[in-house]
Order: structure tokens, then C-alpha cells, then sequence
């Protein structure tokens, strides 16, 4: 009889527990949840170190859904006016100096965009990562004074970029604060950490971030969100070659 | 006796046109390989310096350090004060600075779309200013195949074969796609005035050259240059003077905390060719050695044969009363007699197929078209003074020795037993 009870009382106990505890895939999706939106607008500031000054460079960026990308850059005066558009698999650069049109490919799209620790192929990288990869929670950490849960990822197909990510997510605000991203041999090649997060629309985002190519000397690459904006209307045109010349 | 000994010689043939065919040869070998290796070796240390690294070159320790990478984010700033100084420090020689960079050049079409795009290797040189030193240095001149050299600001010349990939004609417009020093994307409008060969399959294959100040621009580096090559006034490159120059230079500049401090590399150090040089100039010395040594073995054995035919006649003289010492030395005299002629025609001989070497050249372009080294297609070679008498002295001493080895035997004849042995 008390053996029974034991059961009775102790089998609801772990199911709620099962409940709040969500597996990796879920926790992922509800992070897609929080970031993705329709459309939305950016404007940040990417300040990179290199080996002998810093330079910061300032850009707006239109999105509509995560395959389609508008970005203008506003300052410094040498890259004023350069843009960038991705359309799925596609990216091109317009350079106003010369009036060109560029399709970014092969290998220029692991080069440096604008001389940061992010590549072309950063850029280009599917966002919804549930999609990519297969998670299950390793452990519980706390990163800026936030309880995460510690994802490890692996890749679900052959053709992509970094095999494997390891991910801290805020417990309660779905927002991603550290990332390690390797190489299918396991090599560590590039890491990302939040240092400070915001609310906006009522869906937290990061606000600042350091993104580091491992592989590469110096301090890495500082982002930092000026202004963020959910499902604003954007024009179609935007997302257009023809919007390059524009 | 002289005269006597070389009417001997004229005279009996059998005595001398062997071995005067044997050192002949040789020394022809010898001088002709000679020039053949120090034509290759000139070629390739001029195409390394004109094309790479200058007789020595100046760069930031940074740079010099993955110079093969051309880290233009390490490249030295402010090039203008570090050229007056190199000028004020080492007058006699010739220093210009130099950018290399990669990058796709593309050709748009008629909307200003990609049409075709390819790698591209480019160095920019100063080609605008009258002093400049490049002119003689790239002989772009004499390497224009369609269209003219740069006369103004924002004209390239690419590489002849580059420019039929692409499709592209003197007066088209060309864009490059690179780095700027800081990491951005560089896109810049070139317009192609002529297509080049340089007869560097490394060149050849896919290179551009601009105007030192427009590739400034478009990578961003105003004042700045990844290297600052300096050229011997005879253009030949001098060792021990550029050694010399580098240690006093890096001396004086060192800073061991100072990524960017100047740092001096020689033509020997920086094209990676210390090790090929130290091989080649090893072998031409082994080559000589091994002539002299295989001439003197052939040539012992000739006068071992010659002694045997020769036996009677010297049996015959030691029986006269000639002293044995008498007959060695003359025996020696006739092989200096023979080594002197054979020398002289065989050096004559060499010279001859050196110079057509030299004025024709031989084209390795099929074997070399996947090299990556800066080394000229067409190899020639090169006579110089010591290649008048590299094969004398060698042809010489071969001769010598090999009578002088084999005219031992003239001591061992026994007098008493000439007269049954003249008998038998």
C-alpha cells in the first residue's frame, strides 16, 4: 500500500518535471520563435579591431523573412553607400565607387566582410537553426548572470558551414548568449558572446556581442544594435538587384 | 726540342688525335655546362628580383614574417620618409616600392553585369614617375603583345593569356575585386591598356599590373606599400654587399617589441632560393671534379695504351741510352702539348654552343607552365670571362696526370732485360 502511494505521488512529480524541461529541438524553435519576425530592421555598428587601429563601421539592414537581406552601409565615408543584398543562396555587393554590381561566390564568400571576424558565408547562413541541426542539452550555466541551458548541436547534413555549435540560451528569454561554433573535425573556429541584451516588441535580442574567428589574430569583432524594429512595412522593391543602384 | 716533340705529335697521329678528341670533349662539356648553369642561375635570380624580391627588400617584420601570404595589413606606412632615408643610407642602389595583392578580376557586360572573372596575382609598381626605376626593371616594354604600357592613372596591363580567357581587349574596362589592408571588400574600374608577356609561366598565367598610387586607393593604403625593393646599379645581385647591407640595416632598426619596425631580407633569404643556389654552385663545382677525375682515369688508361704501343719505341730509347727521367718528361711535355691543343679546341668548341644557347635559348614553357616559381620559360646561357678558361686548366691537369700516372711504368723497365725484349 505504501509502495502505491509512493508511485501515485512520485510519477505525476516527474512528468510535471519531464514538462518543464524542454528537449534541445524545442528549445530551439522557441529561440526562432523570439528572433524571427515578417520583416524587420536593423541598424548597428561593427566595430573591428585590427592589428594596427579600430574602425567602426555603421550600416542599416532591411530583412524580410530569413532568406532576404538589404543592407546599406552609412559610415565610414569609404564604404558609404555600399550595399549588400542576399536573396536565398545569393549575394551580391554594389560598390558606388565604380557602379558594379557584384555576385559574391565561391570562395570570396569566406572572405572577411569588410575586414570583421564574420564571413560571407556567415552572412549567407540559414538563421532557423532547427532546421540544421539536431540539439540535446548538455548542462545548465549561468552566462551574464542568466540561468542557460547548454546546447550541443550537430548537423544534420554534409554541406554546411560549421558541423557543430555549442549554445548558451537564456532559460526564461529565449535568446542566445554564448555560441562556440566547430568544424567537423571538432576544431574550434569562431565563438560569439552577448554582453548585453535588450527588449524590444516584447522579444529580448542582443545588444551588443563580440564575435571572434579564432583562427584569427586580434580582438575580434564588437556588434552592437542601435536601433531594432519588428515587422515594419518595407517596401518590395527593396529586396531587388535593381534597389543596388538605388 | 719543342718543335722536335710536336712534329712527333703531328706526325704520328695515333699518338695524338685520341686523346686530344678525349680532353676535347671534355672541356667542350665542361665549358658549356658552365655557361648553361650560370646562364640558368642569372636568369633565375634576375626574374626572382625584378618580379619578387629585388636585390633586398624592406618590408615590416609583421609582413616579412608571412611574406608569401602578402599580409597587406602589415605593410609598411608612410613609405615616402622610408624611401628618402634607404636613398640617404645606401645612395648606389635603386629603390622603388611595390604592392602585391590578390584578387578576382571581373569584366562586366554591357549592364555593367559579371561577364567573365578570374583570379588574379598583381603587383603595382610606379610606373607614372619619370625617375622611377621600373621601366627597366619589368621591361614592360619589350612585354607589350596588344595594346600600349600605363601612361595614365587607373590603365593596367594583364597578362596576354589572362586577357584571352576574360575575353578582353586593350581599352575595355576591368574591375578588381580585392582586400583593402583593412579587410573590406575593394572593388575598383581599371581600364586594360595592353596585355603582357613576360615569359614567366608564374606571370603569365594570371597577372596585372597597376600604378602604385590607384592600387594605394583602392586597397586603402594612401602612403603605404607592402614592400620597398632595392636594385644593385648593375643590376647584378651582389651577396656579400646585400648581406652586409641587411645586417647593418636590421641592426639599426631593430625592436623587438615593434611588430611594424623595418626589417632588410636579401634576394638569397627572401626568394626561398639559399639552398638552391649553396645546390647549384655545389654541383658546378662537383661537375669540374668529376671531369677532371673521369679525364684522368680515361686518360691513364690512353697512356697505359699509348705505353704499350709505345713500348718498343721507349724499350728501344732507354736502350740507346736515354735517360729514363729524360723520356717521363718528355712524355709529360707531349701530354701539355696535347692538353693545350685539346683544351683550346674543346673550349672553342663549348663557347660556340654556348653562345647559340645564349642568343637562341632554350623554351621551357610546356614543363614549366604549372610553376609557380618567378623563373623565366626560355633558359640561355651565359658566357662570361671565367668560361673562357674554366676548361683549360681542368683539360690541362687531366692530361697531365694521366701521363704522369700511366710514365710510372718507364721506371719499372729493367735495362738488362730491354735488349731480349727488343729481341722478342
Amino acid at each position: 500500500m505504501r509502495q502505491h502511494l509512493f508511485s501515485v505521488l512520485l510519477i505525476p512529480f516527474f512528468l510535471l518535471l519531464a514538462r518543464q524541461v524542454p528537449s534541445g529541438n524545442e528549445i530551439l524553435e522557441k529561440v526562432d520563435r523570439n528572433m524571427v519576425s515578417a520583416t524587420k530592421t536593423v541598424v548597428s555598428k561593427m566595430v573591428i579591431r585590427g592589428r594596427r587601429e579600430s574602425r567602426t563601421i555603421e550600416a542599416k539592414s532591411w530583412q524580410r523573412g530569413t532568406s532576404e537581406t538589404f543592407t546599406e552601409c552609412l559610415a565610414p565615408a569609404r564604404e558609404k553607400g555600399t550595399k549588400m543584398l542576399k536573396l536565398k543562396d545569393m549575394l551580391w555587393t554594389y560598390s558606388p565607387s565604380t557602379d558594379r554590381t557584384i555576385l559574391v561566390s565561391g570562395h570570396m564568400l569566406r572572405q572577411s566582410v569588410m575586414g570583421s571576424d564574420l564571413s560571407y558565408e556567415d552572412m549567407m547562413e540559414e538563421p532557423r537553426l532547427p532546421k540544421l541541426y539536431s540539439a540535446t542539452i548538455t548542462t545548465e550555466e549561468t552566462m551574464i548572470g542568466r540561468p542557460c541551458w547548454v546546447l550541443d548541436l550537430v548537423a544534420k547534413k554534409e554541406d554546411i558551414a560549421y558541423h557543430g555549435r555549442k549554445i548558451w540560451i537564456d532559460k526564461t528569454r529565449y535568446v542566445v548568449l554564448k555560441e562556440n561554433l566547430y568544424a567537423k573535425s571538432g576544431k574550434l573556429l569562431k565563438t560569439m558572446e552577448v554582453r548585453d541584451v535588450m527588449e524590444v516588441q516584447n522579444r529580448w535580442v542582443a545588444k551588443n556581442l563580440l564575435f571572434k574567428d579564432v583562427l584569427k589574430e586580434g580582438e575580434g569583432t564588437e556588434f552592437q544594435i542601435v536601433a531594432l524594429e519588428f515587422d515594419p512595412a518595407i517596401p518590395a522593391y527593396i529586396f531587388s538587384k535593381a534597389a543596388l543602384k538605388k | 726540342m719543342i718543335v722536335f716533340l710536336l712534329k712527333g705529335l703531328v706526325r704520328d697521329r695515333s699518338r695524338s688525335l685520341f686523346p686530344i678528341v678525349i680532353v676535347a670533349t671534355g672541356v667542350m662539356l665542361t665549358v658549356f655546362l658552365h655557361a648553361y648553369i650560370h646562364g640558368a642561375i642569372t636568369i633565375m635570380i634576375q626574374s626572382a628580383a625584378h618580379y619578387s624580391t629585388g636585390h633586398v627588400r624592406v618590408m615590416t617584420k609583421a609582413y616579412s614574417e608571412e611574406a608569401d601570404q602578402v599580409p597587406n595589413d602589415c605593410a609598411l606606412l608612410g613609405i615616402d620618409t622610408v624611401i628618402v632615408e634607404l636613398r640617404r643610407r645606401f645612395p648606389d642602389l635603386r629603390w622603388t616600392p611595390r604592392i602585391k595583392f590578390g584578387g578576382l578580376l571581373d569584366i562586366p557586360d554591357d549592364r555593367g553585369e559579371t561577364r567573365a572573372q578570374v583570379p588574379v596575382f598583381g603587383f603595382a609598381a610606379d610606373l607614372l614617375s619619370h625617375e622611377s626605376p621600373e621601366w627597366k626593371v619589368l621591361k614592360i616594354h619589350q612585354a607589350i603583345v596588344r595594346g600600349r604600357v600605363p601612361q595614365k592613372r587607373g590603365e593596367i596591363v594583364i597578362a596576354d593569356e589572362l586577357a584571352q580567357t576574360l575575353s578582353v581587349s586593350p581599352g575595355q574596362t576591368a574591375t578588381l575585386i580585392s582586400s583593402t589592408m583593412h579587410g573590406s571588400m575593394a572593388v575598383s574600374n581599371f581600364t586594360v591598356a595592353g596585355t603582357v608577356r613576360f615569359g614567366v609561366a608564374a606571370m603569365d598565367r594570371g597577372t596585372m599590373i597597376a600604378d602604385l598610387a590607384d592600387i594605394q586607393q583602392a586597397l586603402d593604403m594612401e602612403t603605404g606599400a607592402g614592400e620597398i625593393l632595392g636594385f644593385f646599379p648593375d643590376d647584378v645581385y651582389h651577396d656579400d654587399r646585400a648581406t652586409t647591407m641587411s645586417a647593418e640595416f636590421n641592426g639599426r632598426n631593430s625592436e623587438p617589441a615593434n611588430e611594424f619596425s623595418l626589417v632588410m631580407g636579401t634576394l638569397r633569404t627572401e626568394s626561398g632560393m639559399a639552398e638552391y643556389l649553396d645546390l647549384v654552385g655545389m654541383f658546378s663545382g662537383i661537375i669540374i671534379g668529376i671531369f677532371v677525375i673521369a679525364m684522368s682515369i680515361v686518360l691513364w688508361n690512353a697512356g697505359l695504351t699509348g705505353s704499350l704501343r709505345r713500348y718498343g719505341e721507349i724499350g728501344l730509347r732507354l736502350a740507346m741510352g736515354e735517360e729514363k727521367g729524360h723520356v717521363y718528361r718528355t712524355m709529360l711535355a707531349e701530354s701539355l702539348m696535347i692538353g693545350c691543343f685539346g683544351s683550346l679546341l674543346g673550349t672553342a668548341i663549348g663557347l660556340a654552343m654556348a653562345y647559340y644557347l645564349q642568343v637562341e635559348g632554350f623554351d621551357f614553357g610546356s614543363i614549366m607552365k604549372n610553376s609557380t616559381m618567378m623563373i623565366s620559360d626560355v633558359i640561355r646561357a651565359k658566357i662570361t670571362p671565367f668560361t673562357f678558361v674554366i676548361g683549360f686548366l681542368p683539360g690541362l691537369i687531366a692530361t697531365f696526370l694521366g701521363t704522369a700516372i700511366s710514365g710510372i711504368g718507364i721506371y719499372k723497365r729493367q735495362t738488362a732485360q730491354l735488349f731480349k725484349e727488343l729481341e722478342a
